[in-house]
């Protein structure tokens, strides 16, 4: 039999740190890395064309977002991301991009025009709706400022 | 040097962001749609606050990569449009500025779809 306080050093010493901490490092360093790759693009746009107008840089830094997140979620490695890094592989635009193309690729079986066409908005529909509707609030606040 | 303390803050203020995402699923347990939302509309809120500006100059990429962005450049454009070309403008604005995201993402959906076979097996 094992002494009780050994047992408890015992657990202490191979029990899990608490899975609460561990998600948020994850989220962190994940979340972390991927702003830097976007940051890492927007400076080699800035390298490629110094004239580009600031809004411009910010369109190719989000299409260049997109595509990685939209590559990698294509080949599978994405979702072994997320499963690690959970809101550090949501909250960028890469998991905007994912929440497309997963499904996208899930309902494939299901066809291309009910399938790929349609269920690629299963997660994106609430975002775009969400944002053309607050964004055509705003532009009619902005009319009488 | 000064490359490595801008990239220190894009990842510091990056990574902070998603923190607050992981919290709000930890505590919660909202779905991946509601945390996008819940983040869109605060980028559309910090924009009208005026706030997002002063947080683009600090962090650069670590506060724009994060879906905030998105929602920061839909009331940004909305904004611009109305100022420049009254109501048909505000009802526009939005869409166009984030026009060049939300057809790259369609586009790479679309054409991903067809060419990649799906390895997740969970529905």
């Amino acid at each position: 039999m094992i002494e009780r306080e050994i047992y408890q050093e015992h657990v202490k010493k191979t029990a899990p740190k608490s899975p609460m901490m561990r998600s948020l490092i994850a989220a962190f360093v994940v979340g972390g890395i991927i702003c830097s790759i976007g940051e890492g693009v927007k400076d080699i746009v800035k390298l490629i064309a110094p004239d580009m107008a600031k809004q411009d840089v910010g369109s190719w830094v989000s299409m260049s977002m997109i595509f990685l997140g939209a590559f990698l979620t294509a080949i599978g490695v994405y979702d072994k991301i997320g499963h690690f890094a959970g809101a550090g592989s949501i909250v960028p635009i890469t998991g905007f991009a994912n929440s497309v193309v997963s499904p996208a690729m899930e309902y494939n079986r299901e066809g291309v025009f009910f399938g790929v066409c349609a269920k690629m908005f299963v997660i994106a529909g609430p975002i775009i709706v969400f944002g053309v509707v607050s964004s055509v609030l705003v532009g009619i606040i902005g009319l009488f400022l | 040097m000064d490359y490595f303390l801008s990239y220190l803050k894009v990842f510091a203020v990056g990574g902070a962001v998603c923190v607050v995402g992981q919290v709000l699923i930890n505590k919660t347990s909202m779905s991946s749609a509601r945390i996008l939302v819940t983040f869109l509309l605060l980028g559309v809120l910090l924009e009208i606050t005026g706030a997002f500006k002063y947080m683009e100059e600090f962090a650069g990429a670590g506060v724009t990569v994060p879906i905030m962005g998105f929602g920061s450049n839909l009331a940004k454009g909305a904004l611009e449009g109305a100022k420049e070309e009254g109501i048909l403008g505000a009802i526009k604005g939005g869409l166009s500025a984030v026009s060049a995201g939300l057809s790259s993402v369609i586009l790479f959906g679309f054409f991903f779809a067809l060419i990649f076979k799906s390895k997740s097996k969970k529905v």
